[in-house]
């Protein structure tokens, strides 16, 4: 049993002879169960640091969105010399470390695609070195080129027309969360004994596939790790051994993950559920007298700094997808343990106060795992920051828990993962708007006229008999469903081929449970047609070749959004049966099969890909985001809605079922304890009757019109808002989904 | 409909997320039809008892159980309207149903049906053993103005709320300020010594007048009175909720 000097005073045993992050918090953390009014304002150096990096930001958004690229140098874990925010406040950066050599400069990441990563390049005015394009397509593969090697001419169609769309087929897949804080509770040398030692007992000696696969993937995370020590040695850190006090663990746990964002452009990289641990350290030095309160929260808003600096190299219909530049620095706070003690602590405070000391940020996508059973001061605190700066999302750990226990954390937007236990396939989504629509046109793409999905008979009756479309919408599912899962099966193949995720993986056990996430794409519109072909008269308006291209529906139906069990059941439905779809074939490394309903900004996309819908929407209007009702669906206020949301059932959706809902200021309540005390009824309410997930936005939609035409006021900077999924700066969004984000319904006062 | 009841009740719709209707977070049903016609209405689609959907009081209580979830441990029912007090029988019928579930009740009235001689005499006393709290929304202090403002003087609805204040039935008033009509010293000083004279009040509310329900009027085919008067002003606001002593 090892026994380092770094631990004193820590408990416990099970931890110190194998890694095991969750024996080590549980035996440790101190649960707190009092008030805001410890906290500390942001220091000199916070404000100086922070200040410094707001002009950059403002000088990135003058230029176009980017500051800087980098041209010539792969980025790797060791690529980069030390870079810090400014020389000038060099010594007072309590955490350092940047992705490349200078703040908000973007790294070359050619691995997921060569073409990728030079548009992303050239877009924004830069040349990437020429040689850099001869190296990765005469001498060196990427994941995007084995993809398309295998890609069959009826997966090419389907993702052309966007049936199945969004796939991480041209950047790294992403969601992948290394347990970061292993670097500073062990120290890299323990961790690399560690897989050394499952190296030796990998396999019986038979070179099967499976192991040689195994063999090779221990090797190169063995060596990310010897490069984590060598990075944090050109900044004058030894992570090598444990770390010995709060300032180091949350140096070394930044060390992880700068490793993991200098080598994948993943969709979504998150920092994980830290905010425990990190208390233990910062509990132990203000016992030992060594630590302030201020230093505390000076270590933790210069942390989170980090995290709002983390950039990677676009292309433009990536931007389109992901709107305003979000990398999903996920990072969660509270929660309950198995053993019922709240798992919240004085850190998971600072965290939330960072957005008091530095103003309202997308990111971190700051994520709270609430119970009703959470201390009431803190479910106070959340509430009020959330009505302050709309920044933060709720997701709901009574449902979680009880699936993957009580160190988990948020992989992407919302999806859960066992922290250092699990790694995910992300799928991206299935479009079953547009599947509907294939199943009334036997297959025919209603906007590009060409033969995507199979030949089946189309519907040919003027209206539309329920029976008939249910008969035909399940088989063109069973279609989709197979097509979808065989593009996934071949992405996450090649990239794990040519894109492996070696450092985030060091951090993560090597027998590892694998899930894989697919997602659904237009779900309320899927409900509310069905339902109003149901309920309603729905008549088939169709072009010169017969193709149905519009819909007229006459009489009213009952909409997804209203607490209408009619409509309510289509959706439960719904999302049933095409999970059992996807779940009869097999997944890639024996990986399990998930679901999610979480579109996020890219519902404007999805949306113009797609033909009219029966339930009025028309052809390129945006889908609705995630699990929301449609647009002027709702029409009994908010709680009416979430309960038709709370209604899906997250064990069918285990990756998550996204909602997001916006309520003016007035709605909330007449005086500031009001407004708190509602918004916590209000999330005791939604997430007691098993929902999942909660954004919260408190503004009204003159806000929004006034920051979309004057973006250029002071007020609107820093003025973020809660999409489906994370945070965003407002005024970072397109003009499209601006306009998008005002349509959606904002609960107001009657 | 105020004479023979039925078992049904004439709704508007319902709300399921009131926060600025009584105490904590409700629901919110408003029946349908009243008889004053309030220049700065913003529902006057609740006016007329000839629109509405019939409903009986243990459908809509079941509509109400849904959001018992969202209630804690102050939230609960209000009704509101429309004129909610000429359909006595039924609130009475509904209220004694919610009373029985335990659920905090809440009535939104303007006081107008409001007279101590029977038969609704007897009833508002039955109906006040099953209401927690009655908000009172006085439109204007003053008679001939509140005649002018809504067609009706204002005589019962200040016997009302004495009567209230005498049974010390829990009371918020409410008071909607109107640039030019309520948002004058002189009455709110009035409408003040009435509030003080009271020993029930727990809350006084001001609600600054906004035009959003003008476009109703427009649906409705009826002029909107109040064309060119805009929300008071901030300053307003704070002067009429210091007079009258809001204390939030």
């Amino acid at each position: 049993m090892k026994n380092f000097e770094q631990w004193n005073g820590f408990e416990g045993t099970l931890w110190r002879e194998e890694v095991n992050m969750r024996d080590f918090i549980q035996n440790n953390y101190t649960p707190y169960d009092g008030d805001e009014s410890f906290l500390e304002p942001a220091t000199d150096a916070t404000d100086k640091l922070w200040g410094k990096l707001q002009e950059l930001q403002k000088e990135e958004r003058a230029k176009g969105g980017v500051l800087d690229m980098d041209t010539h140098i792969v980025s790797t874990i060791t690529s980069h010399k030390p870079g810090y925010i400014c020389d000038e406040y060099k010594d007072l950066e309590q955490v350092v470390g940047l992705q490349t050599d200078k703040p908000l400069k973007r790294a070359f990441m050619p691995f997921g695609g060569i073409k990728m990563a030079e548009e992303a390049c050239t877009t924004y005015g830069y040349t990437p070195d020429p040689e850099l394009h001869k190296i990765f397509t005469e001498y060196h593969k990427t994941h995007n080129q084995g993809v398309f090697d295998c890609y069959t001419p009826e997966i090419r169609k389907a993702r052309h027309n966007k049936v199945i769309t969004g796939l991480p087929d041209t950047y790294g897949r992403g969601r992948i969360v290394g347990d970061y804080r292993r670097v500073a509770l062990y120290g890299i040398d323990y961790l690399m004994e560690s897989k050394a030692k499952d190296f030796e007992n990998c396999g019986s000696g038979s070179m099967t596939s499976d192991i040689i696969r195994l063999r090779e993937e221990i090797s190169d995370q063995y060596r990310a790790l010897g490069q984590m020590k060598k990075m944090a040695e050109s900044y004058g850190f030894d992570i090598s051994k444990p770390a010995k006090n709060a300032k180091e663990a949350v140096q070394w746990l930044y060390f992880g993950y700068l490793a993991a964002i200098k080598t994948q452009n993943g969709a979504a990289m998150s920092v994980g559920r830290i905010s425990t641990f990190l208390d233990i350290y910062i509990q132990r030095d203000i016992k030992n007298g060594v630590l302030t309160e201020k230093e505390a929260q000076e270590l933790i808003d210069h942390l989170v700094m980090k995290f709002r600096m983390v950039k990677f190299a676009r292309i433009p219909s990536y931007n389109e997808l992901f709107s305003g530049d979000p990398v999903w620095a996920t990072l969660e706070v509270a929660g309950l343990g198995i053993d019922g003690r709240s798992m919240v602590t004085k850190t998971d405070f600072r965290f939330l106060h960072t957005l008091e000391n530095m103003g309202p940020s997308p990111e971190p996508n700051l994520t709270v795992l609430y119970s009703s059973r959470l201390p009431e001061n803190f479910k106070k605190y959340a509430a009020d920051i959330s009505i302050r700066t709309s920044s933060i999302q709720y997701e709901n750990d009574d449902v979680m828990r009880p699936v993957w226990g009580d160190d988990y954390s948020i992989c992407c937007c919302v999806s859960a993962t066992q922290t250092g236990k699990e790694m995910q396939f992300f799928g991206a989504r299935a479009n079953l708007a547009k599947c509907l629509l294939y199943a009334i046109n036997g297959g025919i793409d209603e906007k590009t006229k060409v033969q995507v999905g199979p030949e089946y008979r189309p519907i040919t009756s003027e209206y539309l008999d329920y029976d008939e479309v249910m008969k035909k919408f399940d088989s063109m599912m069973d279609w989709l469903a197979d097509i979808y899962v065989n593009a996934l099966n071949l992405i996450q193949y090649m990239h794990d081929k040519y894109y492996y995720e070696a450092a985030e993986m060091a951090l993560i056990d090597t027998d590892v449970r694998r899930t894989f996430a697919t997602g659904i794409a237009g779900f309320s519109h899927v409900v509310d047609s069905l339902s109003a072909i149901k309920y309603a008269k729905v008549k088939t308006i169709r072009d010169e070749d017969g193709i149905v291209v519009d819909y007229e529906t006459e009489g009213d139906f009952p909409r997804y959004g209203n607490d209408d069990d009619r409509a309510d059941e289509i959706a439960v439905w719904l999302l049933k049966t095409f999970l059992s779809k996807i779940k009869k074939h097999h997944t890639y490394r024996n990986s399990e099969p998930t679901t999610s309903i979480l579109t996020i900004t890219s519902n404007v996309v999805y949306g113009k890909a797609t033909g009219s819908l029966p339930d009025g929407r028309k052809a390129g209007e945006p889908l609705s985001p995630g699990a929301n009702p449609s647009y002027g669906a709702e029409k009994n206020g908010l709680l009416s809605s979430l309960n038709s949301v709370a209604k899906l059932p997250y064990e069918y959706a285990l990756d998550g079922i996204s909602n997001t809902q916006t309520i003016s200021p007035e709605a909330l309540g007449h005086s500031e304890d009001e407004r708190i005390n509602n918004l916590v009824n209000v999330m005791d309410g939604y997430f007691n009757q098993g929902a999942h997930h909660l954004n919260v936005n408190v503004f009204g939609t003159e806000k929004l019109i006034d920051a979309m035409n004057h973006p250029e006021k002071e007020e609107y900077a820093n003025f973020t808002i809660r999409v489906s999924g994370y945070a965003v700066k407002f005024i970072d969004l397109t003009k499209e989904q601006q306009l998008d984000v005002i349509s959606r319904t904002c609960h107001k006062v009657m | 409909m105020e004479n023979k009841y039925s078992g049904l009740g004439l709704i508007h719709s319902t709300e399921s997320f009131g926060s600025v209707d009584g105490p904590g977070v409700r629901f919110v049903v408003f029946m349908q039809g009243c008889k004053m016609r309030c220049k700065y209405c913003h529902n006057p689609d609740t006016w007329f008892p000839q629109k509405g959907q019939w409903i009986t009081s243990d459908e809509l209580l079941k509509k109400a159980l849904r959001y018992k979830s969202y209630w804690g441990d102050k939230g609960g029912i209000t009704v509101s309207g429309g004129e909610p007090l000429l359909q006595i029988d039924f609130l009475i019928d509904f209220f004694k149903k919610a009373k029985e579930k335990g659920i905090n009740t809440v009535l939104d009235t303007s006081g107008n049906p409001f007279t101590s001689a029977n038969p609704f005499y007897d009833k508002f006393n039955e109906l006040m053993k099953f209401t927690d709290l009655v908000m009172l929304d006085i439109k204007h202090i003053n008679s001939d103005e509140h005649k002018r403002l809504t067609g009706f003087d204002n005589k019962n609805i200040l016997e009302m709320a004495m009567y209230l204040s005498k049974i010390q039935k829990p009371m918020w008033i409410r008071h909607v300020l109107v640039p030019k009509i309520t948002d004058n010293d002189e009455y709110l000083y009035q409408l003040r010594d009435f509030i003080s004279s009271l020993n029930n009040v727990d809350r006084v509310e001001v609600l600054p007048y906004h035009s959003l329900g003008e476009y109703k009027w427009q649906e409705l085919v009826i002029d909107y009175q109040l064309k060119g008067i805009n929300p008071p002003s901030k300053e307003r606001i704070e002067n009429a909720e210091k007079i009258l002593g809001c204390n939030g």
